[in-house]
């Protein structure tokens, strides 16, 4: 029935425990409202058929209500909407009151992308990865306009606003990936401000979260002070993305296959680009170096010449380490799997 | 028995679709009255503002208030409460049929309601020389709360619609000082200028309530 | 914009009283100059009929655009500007004035028996105020543009570099005309009835119109300061709604629904006014509960104002605010709930006639219900969540603003018709306009709510595959609704040049504007009106005054 009625509705599968709990109230006021929009039409229709007029000049009994019909007609509708009052606001209650012991994301939207961030440890733009049958509550705010942080299959919404901190929690019940859309309009890109939420399996989830704790350097969302910038790197790959981030490269290019401002870094090295000017050229080590330095000189097709130049910005050996890093965003390769854009099916077929 | 007088009047002034001089006496008062309550809420939506920032940030506009010259808020209050108490006057005399006080009293409103607005442009003076202004125009070195900008948004949102009233008011009232001694009225009909005192009653009781927000906070 | 309406010096029928409003003066400034409420309410119809037909348009253009799923044919920025000047037109320079302004203006004095509204110049310059805020903001919109959505939401709106101010402008200055409008009605309600006419004997689209009234008066001047805030904030930037300066956008919310949420029955109200009356004279039948409508007008009308937090439920606002809201707008649905039955009731027992408008009735009750109950869905703080900001939102107030108010408009336009113009348009193809109408309406909308279940939310301009096909059925709808819109256009420019002419009282109507000629005289009555009946009593026949300019009116045409 549960399962019928949410394909009839065409609402997506429910993933949270909040989605099952909102969709049984969802059902029986919708299911209510049908039938009472289709009784008082078919009420209406009823008197028509009954009631039509035989001949003109016709005349009618003066028929006047009374106090009974009218506090039927008061207290009947009025039951049933304090009632739906009455367990919306329970639920409500469960949705804003995170559990003890949830684990925290951040979540910091701008236009037009979604950052996540998790105490001391990784941050991601576009995807969120979270356990499955655990809490999670989002501390969500934005960096200029209001957005709203939505995801359709856990029936979870709330603006993220500008100034403040607005918080909210789940607890996903399903694996599997879920788009995160901005609800708010925020301008010229809210449409393509989309993100997705992963939810896997505790246990993957942990190992998940240590392989991204060994070795890496703390990189929190923003750049980091110079204080917090550690002076031993790993290895390459992992001070090249350091550097990233502190030369602020993240604010325009993705490294999980999302488009941004500038081309995304997922599989970049050894693509073969369109240039505007109609060539194709092959992103290698030499292209890579090229565009940092001077990027107006050989533009991807589709974007905007607006990168600074990294000339003079940038040692040799930095530079480097940076395409060192971008060598090292492989989709094949890297554990945490980064989406290649929405796999999501559409409701009915799921 | 109606007066020759009042007939007179409804020759005059009657509209051809009112039945008598009262009721369209009447229509006009309530509509004067209506228009004020929208007054009062277009403020309303100021109030509503400053009390959710005072609320929020109760230092700054203590210290915001400290920057107010009392004295010369005080001043225009009076002022302005004396004009108030002209037009009142003016309507009386227009009432008893004394045409010449009425031009008189509606003269001393009129000087008043200048006096005010030059006050208050010394105000502003004042505060421009000390960069006491609004948001992020907000120079001044003795501010230390940094939500003083706030306030001054308030001040020159809510004092900046009020001058624009008192403008308004002292349109009226000149309209209506050369309507008095043209000697339109007349102790059966003076609507108008009784329309004309409640507008600039409600121009004076929204300084009554700006003056203690704005200066007196503490 | 407001070119004379229907002047009838070229009517080839020829056949109006020769003291009609409409042939009294037939020069353009005998309109543009007139103090007669019934020519401001015409001028008002055609521009009102102008603003729906322009807000058609954007929304056309922008369910085309959402045929595909990428970007097509227009820009995001273009996309962005089209709903806003889809909103905007819609909401302030269409449904608000719609059938106050128009039918209320013509109407209000003939039914309270009164010569004309209490102030007829300030209700011309209304008019003028109307045109020249509308006008204003839609040159600000073509030239400067504005992408912030009806709405205008901080910090997005004060922050945006397009050029914002002749919009706002605009919008508050028509806000001016809609409170002169309102203090017009409530105190033409309050000074001018007839002799004999008391509170509990007016008609019900009077007591719709006063409840509207209210709310224009004293929601409609919290919009204008805020739109002066904005307007002061994205030319300065003094940092109200900015929360890096301490300032909060939500204040800016608040203030803009504590309008905007009553403005939704300044929308509603005057058209259950029109659907009160007009299913009266379909049934010939006292309503079921007058006094229980008229109430219940005024009840929306309170209610109304303490309702605002639901637009706010998922923007930040405390657990305590949301519960609060939520109730009260449980309440708010009760008022709703008592005109619906008491209409429904009024039908009982009485002498019911297939006329266009009554096709329009039913439209009414069924999308007012429904758009009502899913209103009700929303107000459920838990349901709110996930709908919030979705295509859901857009069908439950299209269902309530174009699915109810549209409908009411389209029955006072049929119902009213004879009476304004004097002519008769084709039943037939009324009927046949109305049920496209209707149909179109339900495959437009009815895909949306699906579209907000499945997730979609609202301003899009690019959408995720899966949303296609209820979108694509949603733009046939809407082809479909255009349609009819289309058929409805011809119909009545035909019935207006070539129409036949109408007796006085072609429904049988007991209704007190239908007392005097249709179209009525200039002074609307030959002689000061007698009210000695309730204008819903059908026990007796109705009562058509005999006119000394026109003794016999030939009846009983076919149809």
């Amino acid at each position: 029935m549960n399962e019928f009625l949410r394909r009839m509705l065409f609402l997506p599968p429910q993933a949270s425990s909040y989605a099952t709990l909102v969709d049984h109230l969802h059902f029986f006021v919708i299911l209510t409202t049908l039938v009472m929009s289709t009784a008082v039409g078919m009420t209406a229709i009823f008197f028509f058929v009954r009631y039509r007029r035989r001949h003109e000049g016709q005349r009618t009994p003066h028929v006047e209500t009374s106090k009974v019909a009218e506090a039927l007609f008061i207290f009947v509708p009025l039951a049933f909407f304090l009632l739906w009052f009455a367990i919306g606001f329970r639920d409500y209650v469960y949705l804003s009151t995170p559990p003890p012991g949830s684990m925290d994301v951040y979540v910091m939207g701008k236009q037009w992308m979604w950052k996540f961030a998790y105490p001391e440890g990784p941050s991601s733009a576009g995807v969120l990865r979270v356990p499955m049958g655990r809490p999670v509550r989002l501390l969500m705010t934005s960096r200029d306009v209001i957005h709203s942080f939505y995801v359709p299959a856990f029936r979870l919404k709330k603006d993220v606003l500008p100034g403040r901190y607005t918080e909210i929690w789940f607890e996903a019940t399903k694996e599997g990936r879920y788009e995160v859309l901005c609800a708010e309009y925020c301008g010229a890109g809210h449409s393509v401000m989309r993100a997705e939420v992963v939810v896997m399996r505790p246990a993957e989830f942990d190992e998940w979260m240590r392989d991204q704790k060994r070795g890496l350097p703390v990189v929190q969302d923003g750049e980091p002070t110079r204080l917090e910038r550690p002076q031993v790197y790993s290895n390459m790959v992992s001070q090249g993305r350091v550097l990233s981030a502190s030369q602020g490269c993240f604010k325009c290019h993705t490294i999980d296959g999302a488009q941004h401002v500038g081309p995304t870094w997922l599989d970049l090295y050894g693509k073969r680009e369109r240039l505007a000017s109609g060539q194709e050229i092959l992103a290698d080590e030499a292209y890579l170096t090229e565009s940092m330095m001077d990027p107006g000189a050989k533009m991807v097709a589709g974007y905007q010449n607006v990168m600074p130049s990294y000339q003079g910005r940038l040692a040799a050996p930095e530079v480097a380490a940076i395409v060192e890093y971008i060598k090292s965003l492989r989709s094949e390769s890297v554990a945490n799997a980064p989406s290649k854009g929405p796999l999501y099916e559409p409701a009915r077929t799921q | 028995m109606r007066s020759e007088a009042a007939v007179r009047a409804d020759e005059l002034h009657l509209a051809h679709h009112f039945s008598s001089l009262e009721r369209q006496t009447d229509a006009a008062r309530l509509g004067m009255w209506l228009f004020l309550a929208t007054e009062l809420l277009l403020f309303g939506g100021l109030f509503c503002a400053y009390s959710y920032y005072r609320w929020m940030f109760p230092d700054a506009w203590a210290e915001g208030s400290h920057h107010m010259s009392v004295g010369l808020g005080t001043i225009n209050t009076f002022i302005l409460l004396g004009s108030s108490f002209t037009v009142a006057m003016s309507i009386h005399f227009a009432r008893v049929a004394k045409p010449k006080l009425t031009v008189l009293m509606l003269a001393i409103s009129i000087v008043c309601g200048l006096a005010f607005m030059g006050l208050k442009g010394v105000e502003y003076a004042d505060h421009f020389k000390h960069g006491l202004l609004p948001g992020k125009y907000l120079t001044s070195p003795d501010v230390h709360e940094p939500a003083v900008g706030m306030f001054f948004v308030l001040y020159y949102l809510t004092t900046g619609l009020h001058a624009i009233h008192v403008i308004a008011g002292l349109t009226v009232l000149s309209v209506m000082m050369v309507k008095a001694h043209r000697g339109v009225f007349t102790p059966e009909y003076y609507t108008p200028l009784d329309m004309g005192g409640l507008y600039w009653h409600l121009v004076d009781i929204i300084w009554i309530f700006l003056y203690p927000l704005l200066y007196l906070v503490v | 914009m407001s070119q004379p309406a229907p002047s009838s010096a070229q009517h080839p029928s020829g056949a109006h009283h020769a003291d009609s409003y409409l042939t009294d003066g037939t020069t353009v400034m005998s309109w543009l100059n007139t103090r007669d409420h019934k020519r401001v309410g015409v001028m008002f119809l055609i521009c009102v009929i102008a603003m729906l037909f322009m807000g058609g348009v954007f929304a056309m253009l922008i369910r085309l655009k959402l045929l595909f799923p990428g970007a097509a044919f227009i820009d995001a920025l273009t996309y962005n500007r089209l709903f806003t000047l889809h909103g905007v037109v819609m909401v302030f320079f269409f449904l608000i004035p719609a059938i106050p302004s128009a039918f209320g203006n013509f109407l209000v004095p003939l039914m309270i028996g009164a010569r004309d509204v209490a102030f007829p110049r300030l209700n011309l310059l209304s008019l003028y105020i109307y045109l020249a805020g509308a006008g204003l903001a839609l040159w600000g919109m073509i030239h400067g543009a504005a992408d912030t959505g009806w709405t205008f939401y901080a910090p997005y709106s004060t922050t945006s570099p397009e050029k914002l101010f002749p919009v706002l402008l605009g919008v508050f200055i028509v806000g001016f005309s809609s409170i002169v409008t309102g203090i017009n009605f409530i105190v033409t309600i309050h000074t001018m009835r007839a002799p004999g006419l008391t509170w509990w004997k007016m008609p019900l689209f009077v007591w719709g119109i006063y409840g509207t009234s209210i709310i224009q008066v004293l929601a409609t001047p919290v919009l204008g300061i805020l739109l002066l805030s904005i307007a002061v904030e994205h030319a300065l930037g003094w940092g109200l709604f900015d929360p890096a300066r301490g300032g909060d956008p939500l204040l800016m919310q608040h203030l803009f629904w504590f309008y905007s949420h009553p403005a939704v029955y300044i929308m509603i109200l005057p058209g259950m006014g029109v659907i009160s009356e007009t299913v009266c004279a379909s049934a010939h039948k006292n309503p079921f509960g007058y006094r229980a409508i008229a109430y219940s007008s005024i009840g929306i009308a309170f209610v109304g104002f303490f309702t605002w937090g639901h637009h706010m439920f998922v923007a930040g606002q405390s657990t305590f605010s949301n519960g609060l809201f939520a109730v009260l707008s449980m309440f708010v649905g009760i008022f709703t709930a008592i005109k619906t039955f008491n209409w429904v009731g009024t039908l009982y027992k009485g002498a019911i006639a297939f006329k266009t408008f009554f096709a329009y009735i039913c439209g009414f009750l069924y999308f007012l219900v429904f758009g009502g109950m899913t209103g009700i869905a929303l107000a459920t703080v838990s349901l709110d969540v996930h709908w919030h900001d979705t295509y859901f939102v857009v069908a439950h107030f299209h269902f309530i603003m174009v699915g109810a108010a549209l409908m009411a408009f389209l029955a006072a336009l049929h119902y009213w018709w004879p009476k304004m113009f004097g002519s008769r348009y084709h039943e037939g193809w009324g009927l046949v306009a109305a049920v496209l109408i209707m149909l179109g309406f339900n495959a437009t909308f009815i895909p949306q709510f699906l579209l907000g279940n499945n997730g979609m939310p609202r301003r899009y301009y690019t959408y995720p595959e899966h949303f296609r096909a209820l979108n694509v059925a949603s733009t046939a709808g809407a082809s479909l609704l255009a349609f009819g819109f289309i058929i409805i256009a011809v119909y009545l420019a035909v019935a207006l040049r070539y129409g036949r002419r109408t007796e006085q009282n072609p429904w049988g109507s007991k209704g007190f504007e239908w007392l005097t000629d249709s179209p009525p005289p200039t002074h609307n009555f030959h002689e000061d009106p007698q009210y000695p009946e309730d204008p819903h009593d059908y026990r007796t026949p109705p009562l058509t005054q005999p006119s000394a300019a026109h003794p016999e009116v030939e009846v009983g045409h076919a149809v």
